[in-house]
């Protein structure tokens, strides 16, 4: 091996792909170290398989380059291809042949030839021993993605860049691909991408979010989802008084708080309750400011709940085109 | 040239595992034999070179059908299918997987016409047959079918649809193959030349026993220029 420790796995500079008039991916940059887990986030059609594409050598990019452990796609792929193992979306396959023999193929152009060991070791690390003589095309979606796990494991490579991995599957089997990955993950490096957020808490060291092309946020997914990132205050107030109160006024109220950046009307429990939900920036803790502000201006706190942010909050407020109600989702548990 | 070899093995296990390979060597060896010994006992004499000859009604002719036919579906089903960005992502050249498939294609062209050996076994067992026409035939029609396959690859590389490929490439060889009967139509100049780009004309001269190398260098530049195209396109796929 010509590179170093140090030397990142996977480097994207200033990738960008152009297709007539639009631009799949606008110059993404981001590495990958050794031995990381990184999942790969974003809406559908915001660029992540392109650019997956374009680290594999299968796209060219338009502009940038892309290195596999220090070697760039661009000038020498077959080299940077023998360093990792691709999942493409789908996990295409060739229909026609057994599990066995399209495995031994992949085995043979991969040059790693009759390692039979290697491929025995590989098909049971991927629970294949209980196909290897069936068609692909007889094959279910499960198998097929393991399939496709286990022909880029074949040579045993240092990366995987796994498109999708968990795409159309039931609830087991993304669990057991799942557990797989992150079996896998022990030893190797991993860019995976996918849409289910919870998988990647599951399972990501990083996580990269792009939007229509562009990487927005490069994390850990405790800084995109825990303390840093806020936490959500929910509460329900019940009028003491009596007298009508406009919930604008209230709102109003709770936003003159230092530290609570933005306040949304939720539903109450009954009639005159309402219910807000206060997003607080920062660490700090702003509950007791909120009992506070209420008992000062005579109202009722019938429950109050602090939350952090989700994975999926933070994803829709960098990828959703307006930023209206989408900071403080309503799918909280 | 071992990963082509890989290839090439795929791809002639897949026509064998599916009907494609039984149903294009079953049809060919009927109809090409219907088509020699219907006139061979007529004519009564122990040689091959109708076997051989160009025409209309031969089993060059044959060969213009089913080549187009066996290679559509190398590289267009796996632009269809998605397997192609496996392939291509996989430690392997362009060129690897051009030849590798082309050569695919022509174990089961060749198999399909190295079986006719067994008429000419024939022949000689009944007759005093000329060995000497027969394997310059021979060569002559495995470098046309040779030239066929790679047109038929390069067809193959150009679109994601298997009946366009067939049919783009269906049209090549036949224009290439009917072009040497329109000569007497053209004025005199141009007709050497449109002689010369024929590829019944070239099959035509080896049939007859003739060892030219023009008819030899006509088919292997036919054959390097259309698999050069057939990488240059792929490659542009993944552009």
């Amino acid at each position: 091996m010509r590179e170093d420790k140090e030397t990142p796995m996977v480097q994207a500079k200033s990738l960008r792909k152009v297709y007539g008039a639009t631009q799949a991916v606008q110059d993404i940059t981001f590495e990958v170290s050794r031995g990381e887990v990184v999942g790969f986030l974003g809406p559908n059609g915001a660029g992540k398989t392109t650019t997956m594409k374009m680290l594999t050598g299968f796209l060219k990019p338009t502009f940038g380059s892309a290195l596999i452990g220090g070697i760039d796609v661009g000038q020498d792929a077959l080299a940077a291809q023998t360093r990792l193992g691709y999942l493409p979306e789908n996990a295409p396959l060739y229909d026609d042949m057994m599990v066995l023999d399209f495995l031994r193929y992949v085995a043979q152009l991969r040059g790693v030839g009759e390692n039979k060991m290697g491929l025995e070791k590989v098909c049971e690390h991927c629970g294949l021993l209980k196909v290897l003589g069936k068609d692909l095309g007889q094959l279910s979606k499960g198998y097929r993605q393991r399939v496709g796990l286990a022909q880029a494991l074949v040579h045993d490579p240092d990366l995987l860049i796994l498109d999708e991995p968990t795409s159309g599957l039931d609830p087991n089997q993304i669990v057991e691909i799942r557990d797989l990955i992150r079996e896998l993950g022990r030893e190797k490096t991993i860019l995976l991408s996918t849409h289910i957020l919870p998988e990647v808490q599951a399972t990501c060291d990083r996580i990269l979010i792009v939007n229509e092309g562009k990487l927005v946020a490069d994390d850990t997914p405790d800084a995109l989802t825990g303390s840093q990132a806020g936490s959500v205050i929910r509460i329900v107030v019940k009028n003491k008084s009596g007298f009508a109160i406009e919930p604008e006024n209230l709102r109003e109220l709770f936003s003159d708080i230092s530290g609570i950046s933005r306040v949304d009307l939720r539903d109450g429990e009954g009639t005159g309750t309402w219910g807000f939900a206060l997003r607080a920036q920062g660490t700090e803790d702003l509950r007791e400011a909120v009992f506070g502000t209420a008992v000062a201006n005579d109202l009722i706190l019938l429950d109050m709940h602090r939350e952090r942010v989700s994975l999926e909050d933070t994803f829709r407020r960098l990828t959703a085109g307006n930023t209206n109600n989408s900071i403080m989702g309503e799918n909280h548990v | 040239m071992s990963k082509s070899l890989a290839i090439a093995r795929r791809e002639m296990r897949s026509y064998f595992d599916s009907p494609t390979a039984y149903i294009v060597v079953v049809s060919f060896l009927l109809v090409a034999g219907w088509m020699f010994f219907s006139s061979f006992f007529l004519m009564g004499r122990a040689d091959m070179r109708s076997f051989f000859a160009p025409s209309p009604f031969s089993p060059s002719m044959m060969l213009v059908v089913i080549i187009p036919a066996i290679t559509m579906r190398l590289v267009a089903e796996e632009r269809k299918s998605g397997t192609i960005e496996l392939l291509t992502t996989l430690p392997v050249t362009d060129t690897q997987v051009i030849v590798g498939k082309y050569l695919g294609a022509l174990g089961l062209i060749f198999s399909c016409i190295l079986m006719t050996v067994l008429y000419a076994l024939v022949i000689s067992s009944i007759g005093d047959l000329d060995w000497g026409p027969v394997i310059t035939g021979y060569l002559g029609l495995l470098l046309f079918s040779a030239a066929l396959a790679a047109i038929g690859v390069l067809c193959s590389t150009l679109t994601e649809n298997q009946i366009v490929a067939f049919i783009v490439s269906f049209i090549l060889c036949a224009g290439l193959y009917f072009v040497y009967y329109l000569q007497f139509f053209l004025p005199q100049t141009i007709a050497p030349i449109v002689e010369y780009i024929s590829t019944s004309f070239h099959l035509d001269n080896l049939a007859r026993g003739v060892i030219d190398t023009r008819d030899i260098l006509y088919y292997l530049s036919l054959i390097v220029g259309a698999l050069f195209l057939a990488v240059r396109s792929l490659a542009r796929q993944h552009a």
